[in-house]
């Protein structure tokens, strides 16, 4: 399942290939406010791909990856099994839309704010390694607020990957950017993101055709799970392929773009000069 | 003075918030602060529109006399009701000494008083943030606390601390204490939910989050309730004068008063109103050299 048969090269320098390991999720469940987000939820990642998360806005996607972070609190329930018999939890690095910098910190300050954090000693080397591959390395002494959105979100990648965490939660990490940056940020993370076992949100179906390994569709409420066809081809693949093109037209249908009764505002609207009483029907 | 300390917070809130305040910001400030904002975050502006600024002051200080002069040669006011700027001005030079001695209580009571209430709002403001039983034994004293009118208990201030010092900084500690808390808090409690996720996965314990993540996010809004306390602390050093004291501004205002010494009196308030001034600019400048990656503060008081 994963891109190469056996562990691609290590593109940060760190020793993380031996710890791959499978994650099963069996029986999730979370509510707020008593109303279930999704429940008998079981979603499998498996080690070193990436697996992609789409559905409407609002489905609980966050909400699913969050709960793997460990971020939620309140009313959750279910087994999160790794295949090494391990806790999930201590594993994993997050990433999010917003790139979640420290505007008084510099950003290789920032890249190592995981090892302060932890009262650790930082890897100050393998920092300015990070930001030479994402293209940082001149901004390293920068505060956040000089820098572009898409050098910023570059930045917060290279913090993810300081983490040399086996497991990678993304949580439409790209959605702020523009069309361009976030090609290019696919493809770098793509690359710099080898080896790690991923999930990345998004509400994008061409960047989830793109990246992704495998593709999870989260519909319903309560949200239930629906594995998808992925093209073939390495990844990055090809947006203007045909055959990326036609599971886009797939995937776009299954997301709910064409469901008459997802969307009632497509009913002609009553005529504005018709008389009260003309309204019964 | 509560609805300043309502609104502090909050307005200053934007610059802990990067996001917020990219959003918020024009393109061209946008360009801007890729110049790197150190002391200046300013245009380039024109030469003619630097000396208006620099000149700026003096123009209104000069203005401000005229209107004096003016009002006191309109109603014809007998110098021991109004005093013309002239009359003031030679009491000033003439009691020189005088003033001086006076202005160095007042100034004094005034920023120990300072220190104190932020250092007892820091204290105050820290456990709370950090321990919710803490917060819900505290936040009700707090509030009851700022009930009390502490103008009228400057008396028994005077009371308990005696007519030297202490009274009058336990005056002005007191009443800047609430302003400084409350913002404080304010900003320890808003830290962004998303730093605060991020140190949770990077396995951050909480001391470490407190000193790297919390406690430099809030001090924006600190500053700004600092900056409140800055402007209101010399009002409390003077009401603990005039309750009882033997030196300071406040007590030589209430001697002239008595005899009719107006021009004294306006010479005391000149002094207090430079040195609240100039206070005020020291502390200003000093915030916004501490707190380098808080945006836009240079903007908003020109």
């Amino acid at each position: 399942m994963a891109r190469t048969d056996f562990s691609p090269p290590d593109q940060d320098g760190a020793l993380h290939s031996l710890r791959s390991f499978d994650i099963w999720l069996r029986h999730g469940h979370v509510a707020f406010d008593d109303v279930d987000i999704f429940h008998n939820l079981d979603l499998h990642l498996p080690a070193r791909s990436i697996s992609c998360l789409l559905g409407p806005s609002g489905v609980g996607k966050s909400t699913l990856l969050r709960y793997l972070a460990g971020l939620v609190d309140g009313d959750v329930s279910g087994d999160i099994i790794c295949s090494d018999n391990t806790p999930l939890s201590g594993r994993v690095a997050y990433m999010a839309q917003q790139d979640l910098l420290l505007p008084w910190r510099s950003v290789h300050e920032n890249v190592v704010v995981g090892a302060i954090l932890r009262g650790e000693k930082p890897d100050h080397d393998r920092a300015r390694s990070l930001l030479e591959k994402v293209g940082l390395a001149d901004a390293a002494h920068l505060r956040p607020a000089a820098l572009s959105g898409g050098m910023r979100q570059r930045a917060a990648l290279a913090r993810t990957l300081m983490e040399d965490r086996p497991v990678v939660l993304m949580d439409e990490p790209f959605s702020a950017l523009d069309p361009i940056n976030r090609l290019k940020l696919q493809d770098l993370s793509a690359r710099m993101l080898a080896g790690k076992t991923v999930l990345l949100v998004t509400h994008d179906p061409l960047e989830a055709l793109r990246i992704g390994d495998h593709i999870h569709v989260l519909r319903g409420a309560p949200a239930r799970l629906v594995e998808t066809v992925v093209p073939s081809g390495t990844i990055p693949r090809d947006v203007g392929s045909v055959e990326v093109m036609q599971h886009h037209g797939a995937l776009l249908r299954q997301l709910g773009a064409d469901d008459a009764d997802d969307a009632p505002e497509i009913h002609p609207p009553a005529p504005a000069s018709a008389n009260a009483e003309g309204h019964h029907g | 003075m509560d609805k300043q300390t309502a609104n502090g917070p909050t307005t200053d809130r934007a610059p802990a918030n990067p996001r917020q305040a990219q959003t918020s910001r024009s393109a061209a400030a946008n360009t801007l602060s890729r110049t790197g904002r150190k002391k200046h975050t300013r245009k380039p502006v024109l030469p003619a529109w630097r000396v208006l600024r620099a000149v700026r002051p003096l123009i209104i200080i000069l203005a401000l006399l005229i209107t004096w002069q003016a009002i006191v040669s309109i109603t014809d006011a007998p110098p021991y009701m109004l005093p013309s700027p002239y009359e003031v001005a030679l009491a000033l030079i003439r009691q020189h000494a005088v003033l001086a001695m006076h202005a160095r209580y007042t100034i004094a009571e005034t920023v120990i008083g300072l220190f104190a209430g932020a250092i007892l709002g820091v204290l105050t403001a820290l456990p709370m943030a950090m321990f919710s039983p803490v917060r819900f034994w505290l936040m009700p004293v707090l509030l009851v606390s700022q009930a009390i009118p502490f103008f009228a208990i400057a008396p028994l201030l005077v009371l308990w601390l005696g007519f030297g010092l202490a009274s009058k900084i336990a005056m002005a500690a007191l009443i800047i204490y609430f302003p400084v808390t409350v913002a404080f808090f304010d900003g320890l409690s808003r830290t962004e939910t998303g730093w605060l996720d991020l140190g949770r996965t990077m396995g951050a314990s909480r001391w470490r989050m407190l000193k790297y993540v919390r406690l430099p996010a809030a001090l924006p809004s600190f500053a700004s309730g600092f900056r409140v306390a800055t402007a209101v602390a010399p009002i409390g050093a003077i009401i603990g004068e005039w309750v009882g004291s033997s030196h300071g501004l406040g007590y030589l205002m209430l001697h002239a008063n008595a005899r009719v010494q107006i021009d004294m009196v306006f010479a005391c308030l000149l002094i207090l109103c430079a040195f609240s001034i100039t206070q005020y600019f020291i502390v200003d400048r000093l915030l916004r050299r501490l707190l380098p990656w808080q945006p836009d503060s240079l903007a908003r008081h020109d």
